[in-house]
């Protein structure tokens, strides 16, 4: 097995009186990519604030690229990339631009952002858009990009939150090989999705209900344990139940 | 640091490429100070103002003559008695009567004293206001005139002198100040309460939180362009007030500048502190407008003199900042004071800095867990 990535046991968040994650625990390993999902208001953003640095857990042990969500929420923001549900380059700065100032952020060299940039144009075959205006590009080239940008510094685990919402199939799959390409390289990606076809292509889905997990496993695994021919009806089996 | 450098650059070229916003940085600032200075300029110009003259003697003949080539106002009908004044107000021609007293000329030879009333229009008080300081104005520097040519030293009247510091009796002295005031809160508060709502609303401001830059980063970098550029903004005024309408700075222009740079920190901060309660950027426009630049307009006593507003406005005008920058840059630029005379409202700004920072750091915190 691989090295753990992320180590999450019993996550508690609470605000005020109302439970958002209640008593998760789960690990990812590294290479690995990993589909949370749940129905709205599950709790999964939450989750995916908290592993990423933005919010501390009320209670629980949380570990992210080798530090404590609680106590080093800094040191987790430098190892990891993020690419959220809308749309996070700017629109008036050139594709270049944006990638100088991600890298800038992440506190690259300007050398290697350069040479960087080069071969992510060069693989996207982007070439020629690059001092072209963001706002000029269709949106499945800009989620493309977004999601090249969130990988730039070689994260050790990327989040992406929902990010193929409103993108064309043909879009999504070549945005699913460019999950496959960078797990490939050894950065786990850690993604939710509304898409259960997509939820297919994940090495292992958790499903989120009611601020709990209710299944984690492989796909196969999933399918042959609800006894359902797609996650989707595994999905739906669970959500329903929570809701009763 | 190089993170906040890369991330002020990008607020630059935001800045740069926004049409817009160049528009409300650089040609809004010029045209303001010019529309002011020119065009809504409260100046008195040729008013009209009928005389009541019950003496008809040397001196207020002389006075007469005086008031009516001064320039500001034209000579209007000879009254004949009392009861023709209010025929001459409603009339809507006269903005103002003057009235001399009965053996004027005598009673100010004999008992040193005479005097001269002024009746104005009411249904316009800024006119009403204007007309009565002008005449008192150069009633008094009649005055003044009668006891250097060696006359016997008489006092003529006691005029309210309002315009003691402005003696050339122009209207910008007191607008310059004005607008600059509210050239920086326009700025400084809109445009960075605009500019961070702006990233919130795009989801830009979930990537940049997540990014190892820190909070207090994010801030700075949205600082540092808008008070540069202000900065430059307030030299800009500075420059245009003097060859323009002749207005050089008094006091020291460092004390100035110093001042002007605690305001505009004071500004962004509350800018920061707006951005910080408003989701949508129309609500950091609205808040911005209707909680900043109108009661600036109205409350800072820029245009209208919080002497002669009711108490209650009094009160909530003593919680807005520009007030008290009025009041600062007032002094050091056409009083020419130092800083032991302003240094109560320097501190009030320093305060409300403090406390704007501190309030948005919080829900800034608040936001992150």
């Amino acid at each position: 097995m691989n090295e753990k990535v992320i180590s999450v046991h019993n996550l508690v968040k609470k605000f005020g009186n109302f439970i958002a994650n209640d008593h998760l625990s789960f690990e990812v390993y590294q290479g690995e990519i990993f589909g949370f999902l749940g129905a709205n208001g599950a709790g999964k953003t939450t989750a995916i604030r908290i592993l990423s640095g933005l919010s501390r857990p009320t209670s629980g042990k949380v570990m992210v690229a080798g530090f404590d969500a609680l106590k080093q929420p800094e040191q987790i923001k430098k190892n990891i990339g993020y690419m959220c549900q809308r749309f996070s380059l700017y629109e008036d700065l050139t594709v270049k631009e944006n990638i100088m100032l991600y890298g800038g952020i992440y506190g690259m060299k300007k050398q290697l952002i350069r040479e960087r940039t080069k071969s992510l144009l060069v693989r996207l075959r982007f070439e020629e858009f690059g001092d072209r205006l963001i706002a000029s590009l269709p949106l499945g080239l800009k989620q493309k990009l977004a999601f090249s940008v969130a990988v730039l510094h070689e994260p050790k685990i990327v989040f992406l939150d929902e990010p193929t919402g409103g993108v064309d199939p043909i879009t999504r799959r070549q945005f699913w090989e460019m999950i496959y390409e960078t797990a490939a390289r050894g950065i786990t990606v850690f993604v939710t999705t509304h898409y259960m076809d997509e939820a297919e292509y994940c090495d292992r889905v958790s499903i989120m209900d009611e601020g709990k997990i209710e299944a984690l496993d492989t796909p196969a695994e999933l399918k042959k344990k609800y006894q359902a021919g797609s996650i989707e009806e595994v999905f739906i089996r669970i959500a329903r139940h929570g809701k009763k | 640091m190089k993170r906040l450098l890369v991330f002020v650059k990008k607020e630059f070229i935001h800045i740069f490429r926004d049409f817009r916003t160049m528009v409300i940085l650089f040609l809004i600032p010029g045209a303001l100070i010019l529309l002011f200075g020119f065009v809504v300029s409260n100046d008195l110009k040729n008013a009209r103002i009928s005389f009541l003259d019950l003496s008809k003697d040397e001196m207020t003949l002389k006075l007469t003559d005086k008031i009516c080539s001064s320039g500001f106002f034209v000579r209007g009908e000879n009254l004949h008695s009392y009861g023709d004044i209010e025929r001459a107000l409603r009339g809507n021609n006269n903005k103002a009567v003057i009235i001399f007293e009965k053996d004027f000329s005598r009673k100010l030879i004999s008992e040193g004293k005479a005097t001269v009333n002024i009746i104005t229009d009411g249904s316009e008080p800024n006119m009403a206001t204007m007309a009565t300081n002008y005449v008192s104005a150069i009633v008094s520097d009649f005055n003044s005139e009668l006891v250097g040519g060696g006359a016997a030293a008489m006092l003529l009247v006691h005029p309210e002198v309002r315009m003691f510091y402005n003696p050339t009796l122009k209207g910008q002295h007191m607008f310059v100040p004005g607008v600059i005031t509210l050239i920086m809160i326009l700025i400084c508060a809109l445009m960075t309460s605009i500019t961070i709502t702006r990233e919130k609303e795009f989801g830009t401001m979930e990537a940049l939180l997540v990014s190892p830059l820190k909070p207090i980063q994010i801030i700075l970098g949205k600082i540092v362009p808008y008070f540069i550029l202000s900065f430059i903004d307030v030299i800009i005024i500075l420059v245009l007030s003097w060859f323009v309408f002749d207005l050089p700075v008094k006091g020291s222009i460092f004390l100035l500048l110093a001042e002007a740079m605690l305001y505009i920190l004071m500004s962004l901060s509350l800018g920061i502190l707006i951005s910080t309660v408003s989701k949508t950027m129309q609500q950091a426009i609205f808040i911005s407008l209707v909680g900043m630049m109108l009661p600036t307009i109205l409350l800072s006593g820029f245009i209208y003199p919080i002497e002669n507003m009711p108490k209650i406005y009094d009160w909530v005008s003593a919680v807005m900042p520009p007030r008290y920058f009025v009041i600062i840059i007032k002094n050091v630029m056409i009083k020419g004071t130092g800083f032991s005379y302003i240094w109560k409202e320097t501190l009030i700004l320093c305060l409300f800095t403090v406390v704007a920072i501190g309030l948005s750091m919080r829900k800034f915190n608040i936001r992150l867990q």
